[in-house]
């Protein structure tokens, strides 16, 4: 990875130490994307560590279950207590931390300030390489067409979203093909895809239309979830499209099967 | 409750408009038309974001003295020769409007486009009484003849195609010739705008909501398209204005600083056709205008929700830009949600006004994709407002079991990181066994609602910090 | 207690207040005197030539048809004009508007009606209190002298405004009105006109002339 030269009056990446939010669903169902994210990271000269996590608490939150999201809270910025900036593969367990751990402890004198004090050094993996850390070139190259959906959370409360692209544009061989209303969800919104199937299955489906027609036969979001809600569409109908995190692609970690596709035989 | 909700059956609501092929069809109209228009004229004007805050600061402001500025605004109506006529709620504001039909002898009574008169079910309630309400909008007027409710609170038909239209009027204008042409767009309107100039003129009494209520001058506001609700308050003897509390504003230049919002968000427009603000009746000298200019101010739950979170809802100025954003009001149309207001500001406002208990599902069935309140034009935060009816609901347990016994079982793990390591590591790894071969599932447990149009995809088997710990050891 | 009292006191128990408090009336009364302006677009911020020219390019663009004329004298010949272009009938209706009055409408073939529109006529003539530049609006006020049935009933509407009547803005409109009508008062209807009358609510497909005028044509008056 080569680290931008007008990056000067940035942060000296090695000086820093980085706590991973590795985020529940990349933990238990995509490892490969924590490990891409460490390695952009690392290749970026930071020092990375994982603390013992297991979620930011989202499901709670949005479940209306205050008591248990704040348990969860509290244990997050205990764990991440010291490190220079958390950075997390995912907008959304990233937003969770910035835009809501605060006014999750609105009325609580003790945990706010450390709660703020947490959101001002959270950062989604892309704005974290490019904001803070000045970079816009990756050493990796990917032969072929992509296609890009923003995820809402890391869109609209991260304001993510020239960031994947910037980075994108500098992998060898990758051409970025937009798809129309790449800004509009995919239909996961977390419990929502199960509570509300048939709504959720709806908006995946429209989102699908977009995705075919770019004919990229890969697509990229930074967002587990979305990408498990459009991969799970694109496998079900037969579509020959992969789906990965954009982590995977820009630290030339693409290996592992797409998300949603068998192992190949050989490596079985 | 006036107007019967079918909120509880949102569900029920949804998979039938989902399956509606009329519906769908139509659907697609508010996907393209609305969002394009808003986003240019959006670009037209470099102030729009600070004009976002101005109109939110007004309304912050107006809310935090509603009292002084209503007594400041009834003040003026009567000094203009006008009356106000306060309704704590539905019932009362129909018993008003019904005495001030009969007071006025009327048999017909014109209406230009309300949401506060849907509201209060006004229509239902004249027509029992033997005044015949007409409505005037060309979207209203289609769904009266459908008994309907709005659909979409600026385009009220947005759900219908024009062959629809065209049925209903062939069904309803049984005086005008069978074999005349009404395949385009066009001519049914101009079928509509010749039967309702004779309902115009004949009308007794005109009914009209407002959009703002000007405190400085005791004037009413109303912002329209077509032209119907200028024809209807000026052409009959009698102006009623429907109202809730939170219209007023402050002076003639708060409204402008809103209206430089309003229509950019709604319509795309720089500005509506009519502006039109009035204050009381007609003059001594006036060769037109109603003889009677009656207002009459609706709480109905309004003042219920100041001082709540919820208060933020009563900044709302009714543009539609949050359900012309929102990807399930896009799958569903406006129906579904069972009751007057639809979309991402119905979701939050219904429960106010018809218990949670009603419409709990609209404040769940969101994505949270915060596209409604990147565009409201009154910053209102439409997912958090939401979220805090999703609170309010689990502190009552009004959740369902089933689900609240998952999030039980799954929080006491997230709550203790050693045993959830432990427990996730063993399940993930006969997860990844399970789905090996096709690297997906087409069924799971307790999650139909994903598996039945999707693949859940298989997890890799290894958790990251299984395999972080197997690689790097003593590091966390 | 009365549904207006009980009303008012809900909200002063919500908001926590009792409605007494000095301070707080002193700043509801202060911003009904003052009236402050908000933020004002930079756009309409332009005079002279470039305000004409600002607010004939937004009438156009609300749909609405525009001409100049450089005395009043000139007005019955462009009206004239105008519905002959559009093979409209020679009649024509208006209120008692001095200003249009005054203007020689015997030059013209045109068959003139006065007072207010009972909803048979086609064409009609009023004059504007003013113009946005802003937005290409019209600023109508009520009276006998421009009744507010002519800006609504008849299919074409001709609407007369003087150059120097057309405001960069709205607030400098309301300013007038203070000034005409007296602080706090207002005419009994004020029309802001921003094209012809139209309706998207079949199939979101853009139709003109939906209950109100299908053409709305500007004469501004340079003198």
């Amino acid at each position: 990875m080569t680290q931008d030269s007008t990056s000067k009056s940035r942060q000296e990446p090695r000086d820093l130490r980085i706590g991973l939010f590795v985020t529940c669903l990349v933990d238990l169902m995509r490892p490969s994307i924590g490990f891409a994210a460490v390695k952009l990271l690392e290749d970026a000269g930071c020092r990375v560590e994982a603390p013992s996590q297991t979620c930011c608490g989202q499901p709670a939150f949005n479940s209306g279950d205050r008591a248990t999201t704040r348990a969860i809270a509290e244990q997050v910025i205990e764990a991440f207590r010291g490190y220079d900036y958390v950075v997390a593969p995912s907008g959304s367990c990233a937003g969770m931390i910035k835009a809501h751990y605060p006014e999750l402890f609105d009325d609580d004198p003790n945990w706010r300030p450390k709660a703020e004090e947490l959101a001002a050094r959270t950062y989604e993996l892309t704005s974290f390489l490019v904001d803070v850390l000045g970079v816009t070139k990756v050493g990796a190259a990917f032969e072929g067409e992509v296609t890009y959906h923003d995820s809402c959370s890391g869109l609209r409360e991260l304001g993510v979203k020239s960031q994947p692209r910037t980075l994108l544009s500098s992998v060898q061989g990758l051409t970025l093909v937009e798809m129309t209303d790449s800004d509009v969800c995919c239909g996961f919104g977390g419990t929502f895809a199960v509570k509300y199937g048939d709504i959720s299955a709806a908006i995946v489906e429209a989102k699908e239309k977009n995705i075919e027609a770019t004919g990229a036969p890969t697509l990229l979001a930074g967002d587990l979830g979305c990408l498990m809600n459009m991969a799970g569409k694109l496998t079900r109908d037969g579509k020959p499209v992969a789906v990965r995190h954009v982590a995977e692609v820009l630290a030339g970690m693409t290996d592992e099967p797409p998300i949603g596709a068998a192992k190949p035989q050989a490596a079985t | 409750m006036s107007v019967h909700s079918t909120s509880p059956q949102f569900k029920e609501n949804a998979a039938r408009a989902l399956s509606d092929t009329q519906l769908q069809r139509a659907l697609g109209n508010v996907k393209q038309g609305f969002i394009d228009k808003r986003r240019k004229a959006v670009e037209n004007l470099p102030e729009f974001e600070a004009l976002r805050d101005s109109a939110r600061d007004i309304k912050n402001h107006t809310l935090r003295h509603l009292d002084l500025y209503l007594e400041a605004y009834e003040a003026k109506v009567k000094a203009s020769g006008g009356q106000v006529h306060f309704a704590r709620d539905a019932e009362e504001a129909r018993a008003i409007v019904l005495s001030l039909c009969r007071e006025a002898n009327a048999r017909t009574v014109t209406k230009g486009k309300s949401m506060i008169a849907e509201e209060i079910g006004i229509n239902e309630h004249l027509e029992a009484n033997g005044v015949t309400p007409i409505e005037t909008d060309l979207g209203e007027y289609i769904i009266q003849l459908r008994h309907e409710l709005p659909s979409h609170i600026i385009a009220p038909a947005v759900h219908l195609n024009a062959s629809q239209v065209e049925q209903d009027f062939r069904r309803v204008h049984k005086d005008l010739d069978p074999n005349r042409d009404l395949s385009q767009p066009v001519q049914l309107l101009t079928e509509a705008r010749t039967v309702l100039r004779e309902r115009f003129l004949a009308a007794d009494v005109g009914i009209t909501g407002a959009n703002f209520l000007v405190a400085e001058t005791g004037t009413s506001v109303i912002v329209t398209n077509e032209g119907n609700g200028d024809l209807t308050q000026i052409l009959p003897k009698t102006h009623i204005v429907l109202a809730s509390i939170e219209k007023v504003v402050p002076t003639l230049e708060d409204v402008s600083q809103i209206l430089r919002v309003l229509a950019r968000s709604a319509t795309g427009q720089e500005m509506s056709v009519y502006t039109t603000f009035s204050t009381g009746p007609r003059r001594s000298s006036d060769a037109d205008g109603p003889e009677n200019y009656h207002v009459v101010l609706i709480d109905n739950g309004r003042s219920a929700m100041l001082g709540t979170s919820f208060e933020e809802m009563l900044r709302c100025i009714r543009c539609g830009a949050c359900m012309n954003h929102c990807p399930i009001y896009h799958a569903v149309g406006g129906h579904a949600y069972g009751w007057v207001y639809p979309g991402p500001m119905g979701a939050v406002l219904t429960p106010s006004l018809i218990g949670v208990d009603q419409a709990g599902h609209l404040p769940n069935a969101s994505t949270f994709c915060g596209r409604c309140e990147s565009v409201c034009p009154v910053r209102i935060p439409l997912p958090k407002l939401m979220r805090h009816w999703r609170d309010r609901e689990f502190e009552h347990h009004l959740s369902p079991a089933t689900f609240r016994s998952g999030l039980a079982f799954w929080g006491f793990f997230a709550k203790r990181p050693a045993l959830y390591r432990l427990v996730t590591r063993a399940a993930m790894a006969s997860l990844g066994w399970a789905g090996r071969s096709k690297g997906r599932f087409n069924w799971l447990p307790l999650a139909k609602g994903w598996t039945k149009s999707r693949d859940f995809p298989a997890p890799q088997g290894e958790t990251f910090q299984a395999r972080w710990k197997r690689e790097r050891g003593n590091n966390a | 207690m009365s549904a207006r009292d009980d009303i008012l006191s809900n909200i002063r128990r919500s908001l926590g207040v009792t409605g007494r408090e000095t301070i707080r009336t002193q700043i509801a009364e202060e911003r009904l005197e003052r009236a402050p302006k908000g933020l004002i677009p930079a756009r309409g911020q332009v005079s002279g030539e470039e305000r004409i020219a600002l607010f004939k390019a937004q009438v156009e663009s609300s749909l609405a048809t525009v001409t100049e004329v450089s005395s009043p004298a000139d007005v019955p010949q462009s009206v004239a004009s105008f519905l002959r272009d559009h093979n409209l009938p020679a009649t024509l209706r208006m209120g008692a508007d001095l200003r249009l009055k005054a203007m020689p409408w015997g030059e013209t073939s045109l068959e003139i009606s006065h007072g207010p529109s009972a909803g048979k006529d086609l064409n009609a003539v009023s004059h504007a209190y003013g113009g946005v530049a802003e937005t290409g609006s019209l600023v109508m006020i009520s009276g006998p002298e421009n009744p507010s049935t002519l800006n609504f009933l008849p299919d074409n509407h001709i609407i007369v405004v003087s150059a120097k009547d057309i405001a960069g803005d709205y607030e400098a409109v309301w300013s007038k009105v203070r000034f005409t009508f007296g602080k706090g008062s207002m005419p009994r209807t004020v029309n802001w006109i921003t094209g012809p009358s139209r309706s998207g609510d079949i199939e979101q497909t853009l139709l003109l002339g939906a209950h109100g005028p299908r053409r709305v044509h500007v004469v501004i008056v340079r003198d």
